[in-house]
């Protein structure tokens, strides 16, 4: 693991899209990403595709974090990602959690989702996760949702 | 004012030289740019020149949880549905320990999708100096009225201190209240009360607002000359929004107030020179271990700002 002062602080959004209620989970998240440095938009619940993408853009945000548990993420995600790089966003960096199967994660991978988190993930995987994709980032490795497939943190 | 500016990437590979292209088409219409220049403007502190002045700017204040977000979302709909453009600044504490911040549930905008076109929301994390209001809020204001934003709104959170900022960067001031009488006479206490041109009491769904309301009236009517409004609203329930839009519709920019906005404008932008002096780490772990004391700390600070060398 990289030392903690090689963390660089982002803007991040976290969203709850669709109609999907539990937030707990979004806002643990959140939380702990605050304490890892960084600078977290949380939208509340229930946004659509179009309003995240929206949040993105004038937040100016690096980074997407989806959290869904209500099984709607094969049509809202892939969506969220499409319209993301159709808005010149192609360069930020999604990533999910919630109740997702295992069946599921490489289809989302191929719409450019980079990581997947699911119940009892320690936060600090999460934070290890962004600061890879930071470096690889900072690298001019392909990691923004636009990249196409290539790299994602559970391969 | 000429700031020499080292060659620093900004977010998104952003160079300064962009800043005046960002700025164009940003005023042409172009959200993306206008939301990368907000960052270009915050990392760098570079102020793009523009002819305007900073715009129509409403400040709005008052206790965590006085309902000040809810309230801002019922306004914004008010003026975005009769045709102006609203832009939301929404400053939030950054945590001492992390450097990191929680920026709070965004205003939420349900409603029409040209609707959410004329409304633009941006969180800014209070930074390095917490209590303070960072210096590059001016020319934010000012880049969003050059681009054509036409109310443009600043929350912050009411504890003390930040507010006596927020009056110096704002032309109208709105104290957002709730029910508790806690809360009221702890506003009192800080002097907010004093620097609001126009007062809030929310929640009138609940029990005890009118008779708050009613309280911040009459210790008011104790200065004869005092007419400002206070207004009862529920932001939950649309109760009293469009008489309040009316009267902070009608209410004037006070110049009384210009020595002291300039004057808390200075210890704003001192405040941030001091904060991001190459040496204040150094300084500051010398005064901790006594090596040096204030008033030669002091003197190291002041003479290198003066060589230039911020
Ligand atoms: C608590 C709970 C509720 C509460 C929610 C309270 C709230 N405000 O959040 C209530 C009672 C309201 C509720 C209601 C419902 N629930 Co419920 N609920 C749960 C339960 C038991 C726990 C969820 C939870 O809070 N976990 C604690 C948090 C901290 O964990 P987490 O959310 O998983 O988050 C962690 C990771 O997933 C990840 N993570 C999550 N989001 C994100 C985002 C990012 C960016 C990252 C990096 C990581 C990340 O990190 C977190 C920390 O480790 C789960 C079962 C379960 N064990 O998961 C069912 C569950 C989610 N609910 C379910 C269902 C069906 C419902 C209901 C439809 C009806 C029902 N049968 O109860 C309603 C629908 C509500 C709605 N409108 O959406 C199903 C969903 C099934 C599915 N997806 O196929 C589950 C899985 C139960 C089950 N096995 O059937 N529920
Ligand atoms: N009953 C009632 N609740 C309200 C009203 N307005 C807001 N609230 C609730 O008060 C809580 C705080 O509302 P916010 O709008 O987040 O308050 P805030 O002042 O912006 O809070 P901070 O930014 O955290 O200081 C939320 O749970 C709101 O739903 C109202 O008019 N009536
Ligand atoms: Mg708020």
């Amino acid at each position: 693991m990289l030392p903690l002062a090689t963390y660089i602080n982002m803007r991040i959004v976290i969203a709850k899209p669709g109609l999907d209620g539990h937030d707990r989970g979004a806002k643990v998240v959140s939380r702990a990403l605050r304490d890892g440095g960084h600078d977290v938009i949380y939208t509340g619940l229930r946004k659509t595709p179009e309003e995240i993408v929206r949040i993105v853009n004038d937040e100016d945000a690096e980074v997407l974090g989806l959290s869904t548990l209500s099984g709607a993420h094969n049509s809202l995600i892939p969506k969220i990602c499409e319209q993301l790089v159709h808005n010149r966003l192609g360069n930020v960096i999604v990533f999910a959690g919630g109740i997702i199967p295992e069946r599921d994660i490489e289809f989302l991978f191929r719409s450019g989702l980079r990581a997947v988190f699911g119940p009892g993930t320690p936060t600090s995987d999460v934070l290890d996760f962004l600061n890879e994709a930071l470096i690889r980032k900072q690298n001019g490795d392909p990691v923004g949702v636009g990249d196409g497939s290539g790299w994602n943190w559970n391969d | 004012m000429e700031i020499q500016l080292e060659s620093e990437t900004v977010r998104g590979g952003i160079g300064m030289t962009d800043i005046s292209d960002l700025l164009e088409s940003a005023k042409s219409g172009d959200r993306r740019s206008l939301s990368m220049l907000i960052s270009a403007i915050s990392k760098s502190g570079e102020s793009p020149s523009i002819n305007t002045s900073k715009g129509w700017v409403l400040g709005v204040t008052g206790p965590p949880g006085s309902g000040k977000s809810t309230l801002i979302g019922q306004m914004v709909r008010k003026w975005a549905s009769s045709g102006e453009r609203v832009a939301v600044l929404a400053l939030d504490p950054t945590s001492p320990l992390s450097g990191g911040s929680l920026l709070a549930d965004r205003i939420r905008m349900e409603g029409e999708d040209d609707l959410r076109e004329n409304v633009f929301v941006r969180s800014i994390p209070s930074g390095k100096t917490p209590g303070a209001i960072s210096p590059v809020l001016w020319p934010i204001c000012g880049v969003l009225s050059e681009c054509g934003w036409t109310r443009i709104i600043v929350e912050t959170v009411g504890t003390g201190q930040s507010e006596f900022r927020i009056a110096a960067l704002v032309d109208r001031l709105l104290l957002v209240d709730g029910p508790d009488r806690g809360d009221i006479i702890q506003a009192e206490k800080a002097g907010i009360l004093e620097l609001a041109d126009v007062i809030a009491v929310n929640k009138s769904d609940l029990p005890g607002a009118s008779s708050a309301a009613q309280h911040i009236r009459s210790s008011l009517s104790l200065a004869s000359d005092d007419n400002r409004e206070v207004v009862l609203v529920s932001a939950k329930e649309g109760h009293g929004i469009q008489e309040l839009v009316e009267i902070i519709e009608k209410c004037e920019p006070q110049n009384t107030r210009g020595k002291m906005m300039m004057m808390e404008r200075l210890i704003s932008e001192w405040d941030s020179i001091l904060v991001s002096h190459p040496e204040i780490d150094k300084i500051t772990s010398e005064l901790c271990d006594g090596s040096i004391t204030v008033r030669e700390a002091i003197e190291i600070l002041v003479s290198s700002v003066r060589d230039g060398g911020s």
